[in-house]
């Protein structure tokens, strides 16, 4: 469904990613690792162009964007509606109630029936298990209320794929598990996702495809059962080994 | 009790010359200062909302214009401007009441203050409410109506209206372009009563200050409704 080729990224002097290649099917959950300022949030944010890639393509099947050339703004929105994000820091609208946020794509930018998608949202609400507080304000919600609202919001769209960047990072931890489950139910139900996370355990149970990523470039990638339980490189293996001996 | 001038400690204050003086003071108040202010901040606004947008596009030789406006109006004084503004006009041919004038001068300072306000604030939005906005599909220019204005304006509120205030207080150089406005119905009845000068001046302070402090009344209100949506 997404194929990425020769995707390169420098800030400054500082190149990020260096060529990354990759590939999303539909309907798979890929989990992106990494130590952190290996490139793995700048990755994902290229992929719905946040972050412009100096080169590269990201091609979905009826829509690519080559990088390498000078790109129409018109592209960049093309290439942004068939991903919905969710982000680290939930980025809610704080001025519109739970609905108006979730509301706010499918009424302002694809224009849709305002009552259709109204029945939508709280569906989607429900769904994330937040329908009574369709009508509080973001600030009126815990972290993971928020980031299952953010969640919501991203779906209401309709995109084809689920981008999402290091979902429960911000979170309390007894907050992780109720964002992590309505994660689990979107695999299941066959949601295409992309996602940065330090959660391994989460990684391994629900991601088809592991990708581990150091230094700018992919350095291992594969089902679970082969990169987390044995991973080849030994980089690969120095990461899950202080990740998973944090006190070492 | 009040209807003769009163003796304290030696000072003596002309009371019906000050009862005679309040309302025509505070009618050309009402009259002039208050629309003059009004309908200045209210073009103001608009100049500033225009400014502010220019200078954080990328559309370089207007940014250019506009940021040599705000640096010259910031960088001179207001009276300097409006006797600018009132002897350049008749040099080019325009020839409009001194009212209109003042409208015009007070706008254009207005504007360039209030756009650095407005420009602040925008980019006190932090950068995930433009990602935001862009994952869900919008336009820079959607982006920008729908979700960054809104929380900069509420930003916004109070340094604006603390320039509304003190531009009730500016309009008071008007009088300089013979504006019949509150100051310089003051300085009229002032100088058919020189003696007791000081104490129409004084009573014209008190009607500044009266009309500035019912305005700051209605900001606190204000202030509190559009806090609805942010936690204190």
């Amino acid at each position: 469904m997404l194929a990425v080729k020769g995707l390169k990224k420098t800030f400054g002097t500082n190149t990020v990613l260096k060529s990354i290649d990759m590939q999303v099917d539909k309907g798979k959950v890929i989990a992106i690792l990494g130590p952190s300022g290996s490139g793995k949030t700048t990755l994902l944010r290229c992929l719905n162009a946040l972050e412009i890639p100096d080169e590269g393509i990201v091609g979905f099947e009826d829509h690519q964007v080559d990088f390498s050339e000078k790109v129409k703004q018109q592209e960049l929105i093309k290439l942004r509606r068939k991903s919905g994000m969710v982000f680290q820091s939930y980025n809610l609208f704080p001025h519109r109630t739970v609905l108006e946020n979730v509301m706010e794509g499918p009424v302002q930018v694809q224009k849709r029936d305002k009552q259709t998608v109204r029945a939508e949202a709280i569906e989607l609400l429900d769904k994330v298990g937040l329908k009574d507080k369709k009508d509080l304000y973001p600030y009126q919600l815990s972290g993971g209320q928020q980031q299952r609202v953010g969640i919501a919001r991203a779906l209401a769209i309709k995109p084809e794929l689920m981008l999402f960047d290091e979902p429960t990072s911000a979170l309390d931890p007894e907050l992780i598990g109720e964002v992590l489950r309505v994660m689990r139910d979107l695999a299941n139900e066959g949601w295409t996702m992309v996602v940065v996370t330090h959660e391994i355990k989460f990684a391994q149970e629900i991601a088809d495809k592991i990708i581990f990523i150091d230094g700018g470039v992919i350095v291992e990638q594969g089902p679970p059962a082969e990169v987390l339980s044995n991973p080849k490189e030994e980089r690969t293996q120095r990461f899950l080994h202080r990740i998973l001996n944090p006190t070492e | 009790m009040l209807t003769s001038n009163m003796v304290l400690g030696g000072i003596v204050i002309p009371w019906e010359l000050l009862q005679q003086s309040f309302w025509p003071i505070l009618i050309e108040g009402i009259k002039v200062t208050i629309p003059l202010t009004l309908i200045s901040f209210f073009f103001g606004i608009i100049i500033a909302l225009i400014t502010a947008l220019v200078r954080i596009s990328n559309i370089k030789p207007l940014r250019w214009i506009f940021t040599v406006y705000v640096s010259a109006i910031r960088g001179t004084p207001l009276l300097v401007q409006l006797f600018i503004i009132f002897y350049l006009l008749p040099e080019l041919n325009i020839m409009i009441d001194p009212y209109p004038t003042a409208i015009i001068a007070f706008s254009l300072n207005v504007g360039a203050y209030a756009s650095e306000i407005i420009r602040a604030s925008i980019l006190s939005v932090p950068k995930g409410q433009w990602e935001a906005g862009f994952t869900i599909g919008m336009t820079y220019r959607k982006t920008l109506f729908r979700v960054i204005l809104p929380q900069a304006l509420r930003v916004s509120v109070p340094p604006l209206s603390n320039s509304f205030i003190s531009l009730v207080k500016e309009t008071s150089l008007a009088s300089q372009i013979l504006v019949t406005e509150l100051f310089r119905k003051s300085q009229q009845i002032g100088a058919t009563n020189l003696d007791q000068i000081v104490y129409i001046y004084i009573l014209a302070a008190f009607i500044y200050w009266i009309i500035c402090f019912v305005l700051s009344l209605a900001q606190h209100q204000l202030e509190r409704r559009l806090d609805r949506y942010t936690a204190r």
